[in-house]
């Protein structure tokens, strides 16, 4: 879908937050805060704008460590409906948060999050291996977030330029 | 025996400390949101920076020509005909610099002779009239007014007029205002310029942060390239204030001379900041254009929440800063910037910092965290609230 300039702009500042009111974000963009709510609301039905969510750094929270694995895995895709139904079979886990189509040497990556490592090696080897168009799975432990989805996760509001300045 | 005041040049003794200096208090207090900062918020992009690394590890730790890295001073020609529509040769007119306050410094002392004037309009950036009065001239100081928006008042220019007027000051978007010279307005000072045969000191320092119209370079008016002094940098629109790198384009008898002064005072400008602006010009107008769009969403939302909180402030059309109207409280600019300070925690800069048509107003910048402009409105409007009831 063709959007406006200003919706895209909108779409561009809730991307980076989105928790700004929209109050202003209606000053950001030079609207009336009315339009502002009908632009977003259409996105919002357009599922342009898919969700809200925030981003947690887990690891500091007590006993919420969690284990995040990326998965590598080939599947034989079938007649009709290609990726599509085997990747709907593995999306349809709660524990899975994130399946992607990939080119190169395997064809899905999912993500899965558990609270241990065998939660996951639980997963792989009795839920997703045993599906019958999956022909081998690779698994990878994230061992620690650097930066994610944009944000550096450990870098405080370090404001280094001197306080009055010409 | 001379006094310990006698080691000093009078001239020195009488130069006026900036004002800014003066909310160093600032620095010195806990819970504070500067809005007194003139310069980006964004750290220089990586990628400049690492080019910078890169030359440092590959030993380019020479000298570099006088007049700056030939690559860059070539990349700085093709950005300005690309970018502004002027024409500066690569060889001989165009002069890399320590900062635009160099290249100011340089301007000055090529062209001023003992009590040449120079008209200034103001409020304008601190450094002038000091520059001015270190090479021998006169600043001559024309108003401008809050109620046109800051535009330049060419009668007021001509009614500052004197045999003695060699140079003017232009400095669009300016700091402190915002303010945009219009087309017009451009117009009107090239034919007082030609007809009075002035040269004309055109800081250009901003020319990458308008929000509302394209930038129109004072030298792509007919005629006055030749008369013209450019000045810009990378500074504020590339966040490389610290870099400290800037740059002179003019006609080459203009560039010689100036050429001549910075030969002997500093050489060149640090190779290793040279390098990082080579891969600005080279690969970083992309985050130019990012940055450029966050500042105008800023600015559309702080110049709005002033003027809802009663600080009436006009459309600043560029560079990082709002100048709103502070009259209504019947104090001073000091005064303001100063109870705003100890009450409320916010530092802004008075504007009568930048000159006499300052007082009455203050130099907010919005080159500030979204969360930060947001709370410091906050602050300021409880701040204005307390104002009206007492």
């Amino acid at each position: 879908m063709k959007l406006s300039e200003k919706e895209m702009e909108i779409l561009e500042i809730l991307e980076e937050d989105s928790r700004l009111s929209v109050d202003t974000i209606a000053k950001m963009v030079c609207l009336s805060v009315e339009e502002t709510e009908g632009m977003i609301q259409k996105l919002e039905k357009e599922k342009v704008i898919v969700d809200y969510s925030t981003t947690i750094d887990w690891k500091k929270v007590d006993g919420h460590e969690g284990v995040t694995a990326m998965i590598d895995v080939k599947v034989t895709p079938k007649r009709g409906v290609g990726f599509h139904e085997v990747a709907e079979r593995i999306y349809r886990f709660d524990e899975v948060k994130s399946v992607y189509l990939m080119s190169g040497a395997y064809d899905l990556s999912v993500i899965i999050e558990g609270r241990t490592m065998s939660d996951i090696a639980h997963f792989v080897s009795e839920k997703l291996s045993t599906l019958d168009s999956v022909i081998s799975t690779t698994t990878h432990f994230i061992l620690k977030k650097y930066k994610h989805d944009g944000v550096v996760f450990e870098q405080g509001d370090n404001d280094k330029r001197i306080v009055v300045s010409p | 025996m001379k006094t310990k005041e006698q080691y000093i040049s009078t001239k020195v003794q009488t130069l006026k400390p900036s004002g800014i200096r003066k909310f160093d208090l600032a620095a010195s207090m806990e819970g504070v949101i500067s809005l007194g900062v003139g310069e980006p918020d964004f750290v220089t992009p990586w990628h400049m920076r690492e080019a910078s690394i890169l030359s440092l590890e590959q030993g380019y730790t020479a000298y570099t020509a006088n007049a700056g890295l030939k690559e860059l001073r070539e990349e700085i020609s093709t950005y300005l005909e690309k970018r502004f529509s002027v024409s500066y040769r690569a060889e001989d007119e165009i002069l890399v610099t320590v900062g635009a306050s160099q290249a100011l410094d340089l301007a000055f002392r090529a062209i001023l002779n003992e009590g040449d004037e120079v008209l200034i309009p103001e409020p304008c950036f601190v450094s002038y009239d000091s520059l001015v009065s270190l090479a021998g001239g006169v600043p001559v100081h024309v108003q401008t007014s809050g109620d046109t928006g800051f535009q330049i008042d060419i009668d007021r220019l001509k009614e500052a007029l004197s045999e003695k007027t060699k140079a003017i000051v232009l400095c669009s978007p300016s700091n402190p205002t915002g303010a945009v010279l219009s087309k017009a307005a451009l117009k009107q000072i090239a034919d007082l310029a030609e007809e009075h045969d002035l040269i004309v000191i055109a800081d250009e320092i901003y020319a990458e942060l308008t929000y509302d119209q394209s930038f129109i370079s004072f030298a792509s008016l007919p005629k006055m390239r030749e008369r013209t002094i450019l000045i810009s940098g990378f500074s504020k629109g590339f966040a490389m204030t610290g870099w400290r790198l800037g740059y002179i384009a003019a006609d080459s008898y203009f560039l010689h001379a100036m050429l001549k002064i910075h030969q002997y005072s500093v050489m060149c400008a640090p190779a290793m900041a040279q390098f990082a602006a080579l891969e600005a010009l080279q690969n970083g107008l992309a985050e130019v254009e990012k940055m450029r769009k966050s500042y105008r969403q800023r600015r559309n939302y702080f110049v709005e929440s002033l003027n809802e909180i009663g600080l009436h402030c006009h459309n600043p059309g560029g560079a990082f800063y709002a100048f709103p109207s502070i009259q209504q409280t019947s104090m001073s600019s000091e005064q303001f910037a100063e109870a705003l300070l100890l009450e409320e925690k916010v530092a802004v800069v008075p504007g009568s910092v930048f000159g006499p048509s300052g007082e009455g107003y203050i130099r907010c910048s919005y080159a500030s965290s979204l969360d930060h402009l947001q709370e410091a409105i906050k602050r300021m409007d409880k701040f204005m609230k307390k104002m009206s009831t007492s």
